[in-house]
């Protein structure tokens, strides 16, 4: 599918995130301290739980969030939980252009 | 940066536990090469006995094998012997012409066991007790011989004796000094462990020297050992002959290399070597302040700090360290911790049952737990060893504290579930961790499987005691019990605030008093953090320290607070949130009921429920649908209940003298007042507070963080109960005459508890770890500083905004909002999506 303009960049806090709807669930996008953005899916490889409200933290390879309801960790880059625990999420790509994030969602 | 190279000269547990670490801090930092003398990975030397004994195999010992060594790439040289360090040149060599370069060198050369210098000492069959060869041959002279002789009745003597004697030999025990383990126990400790002992086989000579070691008769040359003299004449049949006389710093290589040893490779706090600061020494072959320690504890607690200066962070340091000990026979419970001989200005507490096989001693001084000896029930072992280490106060424990930790917590009204039961009795199904379905046996195989050493990693591995923390005594319990010595429980207050930076709770709370840090970058900068944002666990302790250190000064950061302080609601399993409108002492009225009522059908609320601090829960509402329902409560004349918060939560009232006929004070207008002057107070946990209006106490006040009770002269005032986690009863505070005192009282103690309690502590745990008496001296006893304690929270206080008003403003009311894609079947949708061709 085309990508799609989500919003300025502004409207994702740093260190945070927003929630976009999507008919296959839906999907996290991350703003790190250093302003790059991740697409993950909304949803913890443990509990399902909220990403999107969890606390991002560390910058590129190491952007982490941090789950809401049990503390999972997951790579904002990979999808992947932290170990010892093992899981992981489906990636989405998200660019910024012109000062907006971009998302190709499937 | 180029790397450097380190050469680690032994591969021993504390050598290899330093490579850990320093792998984990700095991966890329040092080219490593390891030379050891045995062929083997690095094993786990404190459970050769349970090898000995056959309870366990060599490969369950083994810490690292050989993958680990080539998936870190490490150069391992096993079974090469290093011979001659060149400090100039800055290399090593091995026996066999083996080179190899160092930017950094690090000696674990362990220790040697004392051989006595007695005739015979050579003889085949005559032995040392220090690695996987020493046991090996036990076992196989255990299969072909009869008759053992162990020289030495220390740790080592006795669980190689007892190995033997499993092994079905029969072992004689020669010992020097007057009772066995003398330098761990006194006199009737050692007797009653004797006693055990011989139960099980074991025959012992006390008071006895040995004289020569004599070969077989008729054996001709190259005999094995057939018996033991001692100087009184006496013959012992011996086929076995194990040394365990003690045992000494290994200093050879560094001797040679010209290193100050004495007693040891003399080092200083960060490990290095005095001679030669490029050169580290760790564990048994190292002698810091005088100390060459021979347990895996401290060994451990050194291999933190070298890796830490190994990585270059410089900031630990290593300033020794309270040994305890404990015999791993089966059967049979020894433990003992600190100075236990006592003497002058020292109390003691005794119990002695002989018959039935229990001794425990208790040494104080000053009211302090200085040491203890036990035999035969060693269950509160690391309940007393923590509070020798801690250095308690166990003034008010005193009466109970030999009946160990699970009496004493219940006669001081602790009904918690803080591990008392005795883990090591529990079956493998036993559940252990209520929150996360943990049982032991899945605990106790993480600890085996994966070489876990501390809570830390059996949380991170197991999730046991990652939840609500009630189960973390019975899991330390169990970690005790499966790792034996190497277990050492850290002082949790002195641990720092999480893997982001070397500094606790404490350092980190002055540091942003004494240098007026106002931000969380500002804070991490000058406490040089070394991750770049921190993470979940240091951020909002951050946060809070800085808010309630410098309130309207300090800038507070939502993204480090936890999603229900960011989104001012609860977040639930399903991602909805919990509305929760405030309700001042619990009192409400018909128009805000009917504004609930209307606001619960409005936004399509599916569970309404009546909460325990007496408010009304709207549960399952969309995180899209807060700002409007918060409007519509808002215009009701309702505000945030604050239920989501590290913060005050309720005061819970009774009816009070407004409406009851045994009501002594008015209640409800008590706690409405106490309310409003709290209200959105940020702390270090949530805090819940009841006013009663008569002793019988209907608001619950005596599990509270302050409980006040009406009497008919005025109030009591009970601080730090706790009716969640931990069941605690709060104690009796103050007695105060006037409305106006309740508040001040309350608010200082409040506010004390704001400034001095590590995030995450409630007011049982502070004051735990402070003493009532604390908290007495400056809400109490001084006037002065209560009132400026009081004056503190009511500037910190002052104009505390409604923060459901302030999120209904744009652009915070946005962040709400899930962002709608524009789907090509669909017209136009709310959201801020555009499509444009890719």
């Amino acid at each position: 599918m085309a990508w799609q303009k989500l919003c300025p960049l502004d409207e994702i806090p740093a260190l945070g995130a927003r929630v976009v709807e999507h008919p296959g669930g839906n999907i996290a996008v991350f703003r790190t301290a250093g302003g790059s953005v991740f697409a993950l899916a909304d949803a913890c490889p443990h509990k399902g739980g909220p990403l999107s409200q969890g606390i991002v933290h560390g910058d590129g390879d190491n952007a982490r969030v941090t789950c809401p309801l049990h503390g999972w960790n997951v790579e904002l880059d990979s999808g992947s939980a932290c170990a010892p625990d093992d899981g992981c999420v489906a990636r989405y790509a998200v660019r910024v252009d012109a000062g907006s994030v971009w998302l190709d969602a499937p | 940066m180029k790397k450097q190279k380190l050469v680690m000269v032994g591969n021993g547990m504390a050598g290899v536990k330093t490579l850990e670490e320093l792998l984990r801090h700095a991966p890329d930092r040092f080219d490593i090469t390891v030379f050891g003398a045995e062929p083997h990975g690095n094993y786990n030397r404190i459970l050769l006995s349970p090898v000995l004994a056959g309870e366990m195999t060599l490969p369950d010992i083994m810490l690292n094998d050989l993958d680990w060594y080539r998936d870190n790439g490490i150069t391992l040289h096993a079974g090469r012997k290093v011979v001659e360090i060149d400090r100039v040149r800055r290399s090593v060599r091995a026996d066999d012409g083996t080179e190899a370069q160092y930017d950094r060198l690090l000696l674990a050369t362990g220790s040697l066991p004392f051989i006595l210098p007695v005739a015979g000492k050579d003889l085949p069959g005559v032995i040392a007790y220090r690695d996987i060869a020493d046991t090996e041959a036990m076992i196989a002279a255990a299969r072909d011989h009869r008759h053992a002789v162990v020289i030495g009745a220390g740790l080592l003597g006795l669980e190689a004796a007892n190995g033997l004697v499993l092994r079905g030999m029969a072992v004689t025990v020669v010992h020097l000094g007057g009772w066995i383990m003398e330098r761990q126990l006194d006199k009737p400790a050692a007797d009653l462990l004797q006693a055990s002992l011989e139960a099980k086989g074991m025959q012992f000579r006390l008071s006895a020297q040995t004289a020569e070691l004599l070969p077989v008769e008729g054996g001709g040359a190259g005999a094995r050992v057939g018996a033991v003299r001692l100087k009184d004449g006496t013959l012992l049949p011996a086929d076995l002959v194990v040394m365990a006389a003690g045992i000494r710093p290994n200093t050879t290589l560094a001797e040679s290399a010209r290193l100050h040893c004495d007693r040891g490779i003399v080092v200083s706090d960060t490990l290095q070597t005095i001679t030669d600061p490029r050169v580290y020494a760790v564990g048994e072959c190292a002698n810091h302040r005088g100390i060459a320690y021979g347990l895996v504890a401290p060994l451990f607690d050194q291999a933190k700090v070298c890796a830490n200066h190994l990585a270059g962070f410089g900031i630990g340091r290593y300033q020794g360290s309270v040994t305890s000990t404990k015999l791993k026979v089966t059967g049979v419970d020894v433990f003992s911790a600190g100075d236990f001989h006592g003497g002058d200005g020292c109390d003691e507490i005794l119990l002695h049952d002989r018959a039935g096989g229990v001794y425990k001693k208790l040494v104080l001084k000053d009211e302090r737990l200085a040491g203890a000896v036990m035999v035969g029930d060693t269950s509160d072992g690391a309940w007393y060893f923590q509070l020798v280490r801690e250095g308690k106060n166990i003034a008010e424990l005193r009466d109970h504290l030999l009946f160990g930790q699970s009496f004493t917590q219940s006669q001081l009204g602790d009904a918690g579930h803080q591990g008392k039961s005795q883990a090591a009795l529990l079956p493998d199904s036993a559940e252990i961790c209520g929150c996360n379905g943990v049982c032991k046996g899945t605990i106790v195989k993480a600890i085996r499987e994966h070489g876990l050493f501390t809570l830390d990693e059996v949380k991170k591995h197991t999730k046991a005691s990652s939840s609500c923390g009630s189960c973390t005594g019975l899991v330390e319990q169990i970690l005790a019990s499966t790792v034996g010595g190497a277990y050492q429980a850290v002082d949790k207050h002195a641990k720092p605030v999480c893997a982001c930076t070397g500094h606790n709770h404490a350092e980190v709370r002055a540091a942003i008093r004494e240098q007026k840090l106002l931000t969380i970058p500002a804070t991490m900068k000058a406490l040089e953090w070394k991750t770049p944002n921190g993470c979940a666990t240091c951020r909002p302790a951050l946060n809070y320290y800085l808010i309630s250190t410098w309130p309207h000064e300090a800038q507070d950061d939502p993204q480090s607070r936890f999603i229900n302080e960011r989104a001012h609601a609860n977040i639930q399993k399903d991602g909805t949130y919990s509305v929760v409108p405030r309700m001042w002492g619990g009192l409400t009225t018909p128009a805000e009921l009917r504004a609930i009522a209307d606001a619960a059908e409005k936004y399509h609320v599916p569970t309404v429920k009546v909460t325990g601090g007496q408010r009304i829960d709207l549960l399952g509402v969309r995180k899209d649908d807060l700002p409007a329902i918060w409007a519509d409560l808002n215009a009701a004349g309702m505000v945030s209940g604050h239920a989501y918060g590290k913060s005050l939560r309720t005061v819970k009232t009774c009816v009070g003298m407004e409406h009851c006929r045994f009501g002594t004070q008015l209640a409800m207008d008590m706690g409405v007042k106490l309310e409003k002057m709290l209200f959105g107070m940020w702390s270090p946990h949530k805090v819940k507070l009841a006013v009663s209006g008569c002793p019988r106490n209907c608001a619950e006040s005596g599990i509270k963080d302050v409980g006040v009770i009406g009497v008919d002269s005025g109030y009591e005032i009970y601080v730090a109960g706790n009716g969640g986690i931990k069941t605690e009863v709060a104690q009796f505070f103050c007695k105060v005459g006037s409305d106006e005192e309740v508040l001040e009282y309350s608010g200082a103690f409040l506010q004390l508890y704001r400034e001095e309690a590590f995030y995450l502590e409630r007011t049982c745990h502070y004051i735990e770890r402070v003493g009532l008496e604390h908290a007495r001296k400056f809400v109490i006893d001084d006037a002065e500083s209560r009132k400026a304690l009081y004056a503190r929270l009511l500037f910190a206080l002052a104009d505390a905004p409604d923060p459901w008003a302030e999120q209904q403003a744009a652009p915070l009311a946005r962040h709400y909002k899930t962002i709608s894609l524009k789907l090509d079947n669909e017209g136009d949708r709310h959201g801020l999506a555009e499509t444009v061709p890719a």
